[in-house]
């Protein structure tokens, strides 16, 4: 008998939700939401700020809750789920990956823009040194032709990575830009690291790019549950793991109990759905880091200008993850532009 | 005053063109390991002494420099540190290793200029440190927060392969220099193409009463403090105010001396650099003036 290709899911609604929840989660939100991904089979749960260990900031906006706090309730409450943390070198340091293995998680993943993996080395090497199970992020994906991408893939598994995700932090790409990405990674780094997959729904596309990703050959995919994620959302998990039952990939997790998490656990703690809408498409459609979302609504309002228009600039000026403050200084560009 | 430039790179060249400029500092050495570094060829051709076997060669010559900077690593510079005190050499460190006090010349190169080693702390301090401390002289700062965009390009291997040793040391700066009393320091490297500009914001947490005057005009006047060895230093707009936060968004285009105008990061510094030397060597020759005027 043939065995189904396997996929591992992680969940990031409490990381990459952390941007829509405005870093505002409560003790009892990641209490509940762990309990019910992990009763539903989600082999990975993602807690950490949106913008990763260290994030809480001016620049990215402060937490509610301090994120170690949340990854040892995440820890302590999963029975079978790892808990998995994001860090961004720059924003976090090799101390804060220390500490969250204290609390209890033991996969760390690493994120550089798609053309910087050469800075995650130190932080690979300590996380592998210290037993913990790791994971590279190469954001923005969409920047970058497959082949600079396999390139800077090879860097991170050099340095001890063992799974490097395409990580569609703009919701841009479109199905085959996903499948030659991931198959180009997968060429680069054969049996020396897996390849994952991380998408947005700024386009509408992310279930489509996960299946696009996985029949390329990539062994982990993220997604949200109910897409509580930045942007329009991550790729909806509850849905993705439907599609995966019907495409004969295994997964692990029980639709009908995601599905139930997602309506009854996970939405209420979402301050709104995630929306496709105007601000979500322009991201899609510009190439903008998802994260921006929120924050161009703070400033547009703030200033006065238009949300959407900033979004477009940050797209123009080129701007990568991690570069929220620059968001200030465009609305204080439209707004001088408007006074002219 | 003679001096030496250790490490043979884009800073340790870039600074040699601004040391040459120097009205008091003679650059008479440069020091690599490569031999076949761009930087030793074009110092040989503008008239240092060069070698690539290290401070050893440097430190076995009959003349000694008064001065070095050190443009290395901060690995290295640890090493080499001992060996400059032993030697009787002022040393001037432009690594993050910070084994003498940490100096910001607009703010503190007054209280150092005796010591035997000064620390420069990183670019991003250099750059942010300075409007951290324009908002604390005028009200108590609780916490303050830099996040440094810089080009991909103009970020090199020991920035990369150390990335946390730039977060934590400018941490600290922004703490015991900047005067606030918790700092956080933040670096994005952007690849764009045609490179960016150095682009830094300075968030610093301030009581709800402060005076938005008051501390737009400590800024403004920060601001021309420093252009005054760092030229290409702006304001990018009018410091912004929310409630318990003031925003200083800053610019700084390089001299474009050996490294294009994009790499203001490593521009300001060599420019740094350059300044706490001279101020040395000014100290020095008024110190002699007086020893001159004590003898006679």
């Amino acid at each position: 008998m043939q065995q189904r290709p396997i996929l591992r899911l992680t969940d990031t609604s409490l990381r990459d939700g952390s941007h829509h929840k405005r870093h505002q989660f409560t003790v009892e939100d990641v209490r509940s939401i762990v309990a019910a991904l992990d009763g539903a089979g989600v082999p990975v749960i993602e807690v950490t700020h949106g913008d990763g260990l260290g994030g809480s900031s001016f620049n990215y906006g402060f937490s509610l809750t301090p994120e170690q706090e949340l990854i040892k309730v995440a820890a302590e409450t999963a029975q079978r789920a790892r808990i998995a943390v994001l860090m961004l070198p720059g924003v976090g340091v090799k101390d804060d990956i220390l500490v969250s293995q204290d609390n209890g998680a033991s996969i760390v993943r690493i994120a550089t823009h798609c053309t910087e993996a050469d800075v995650s080395v130190q932080h690979f090497q300590l996380a592998r040194e210290r037993g913990l199970e790791t994971v590279g992020f190469l954001m923005m994906a969409h920047s970058q032709p497959p082949e600079a991408l396999a390139r800077q893939a090879r860097i991170m598994a050099d340095a001890g990575c063992q799974c490097v995700y395409v990580v569609d932090s703009a919701g841009a790409l479109v199905l085959e830009q996903v499948s030659d990405r991931v198959a180009a990674l997968v060429a680069e780094l054969g049996d020396d690291a897996q390849v994952g997959f991380h998408g947005h729904e700024n386009l509408g596309l992310s279930v489509a790019n996960s299946v696009a990703a996985a029949r390329a050959g990539a062994k982990q995919i993220d997604g949200s549950v109910r897409g509580f994620g930045a942007g329009a959302g991550n790729t909806p998990l509850e849905a993705f793991v439907g599609v995966c039952d019907k495409l004969g990939f295994e997964t692990g997790v029980d639709f009908f109990k995601i599905v139930d998490a997602a309506e009854d656990v996970v939405r209420p703690v979402m301050p709104e759905e995630c929306l496709l809408d105007r601000m979500a498409l322009m991201m899609g459609y510009a190439g903008v880091y998802s994260s921006f979302l929120k924050h161009a609504y703070t400033q547009a309002k703030r200033y006065g200008v238009s949300g959407a228009q900033i979004l477009v600039r940050a797209g123009e000026r080129k701007l990568v993850g991690g570069q929220e403050d620059q968001l200030i200084d465009i609305a204080l560009e439209l707004s001088r532009e408007k006074v002219r | 005053m003679k001096a030496a430039i250790i490490g043979s790179g884009n800073i340790g060249t870039d600074l040699l063109y601004k040391l040459l400029r120097s009205p008091v500092l003679e650059p008479r050495w440069m020091v690599g390991i490569d031999p076949a570094s761009e930087g030793l060829r074009r110092a040989a051709s503008l008239g240092l002494e060069v070698s690539a076997d290290g401070v050893e060669w440097l430190l076995r010559q009959d003349e000694l420099p008064d001065v070095v900077f050190e443009a290395t690593s901060a690995a290295v510079h640890r090493a080499n540190a001992p060996r400059y005190a032993e030697a009787g050499i002022r040393a001037i460190d432009l690594t993050p290793a910070a084994v003498g006090p940490y100096v910001v010349p607009p703010v503190n190169l007054g209280e150092h200029q005796d010591a035997p080693n000064i620390n420069l702390i990183t670019c991003g301090g250099q750059a942010t440190i300075p409007m951290v401390h324009a908002v604390s002289r005028v009200v108590p700062v609780s916490y303050a927060e830099i996040v440094a965009s810089v080009a991909s390009v103009s970020a090199g291997p020991g920035t990369r392969a150390n990335i946390d040793e730039f977060t934590r040391t400018t941490s600290k700066g922004i703490e015991a220099i900047g005067g606030a009393e918790r700092g956080k320091a933040i670096i994005v490297l952007n690849p764009a193409d045609p490179p960016m500009i150095m682009r830094d914001t300075i968030f610093c947490a301030i009581p709800e009463d402060a005076d938005p005057d008051a501390i737009t005009d400590s800024i403004a006047r920060m601001e021309t403090d420093i252009r005054s060895y760092v030229p290409g230093f702006r304001l990018l707009s009018e410091p912004q105010f929310d409630a318990g936060r003031v925003s200083i968004f800053v610019e700084i285009e390089g001299a474009g001396d050996f490294l294009p105008a994009y790499a203001g990061n490593l521009d300001i510094m060599t420019a740094a650099a350059t300044k706490v030397g001279e101020e040395i060597a000014n100290a020095a020759a008024s110190d002699s003036a007086a020893d001159r005027h004590v003898t006679a």
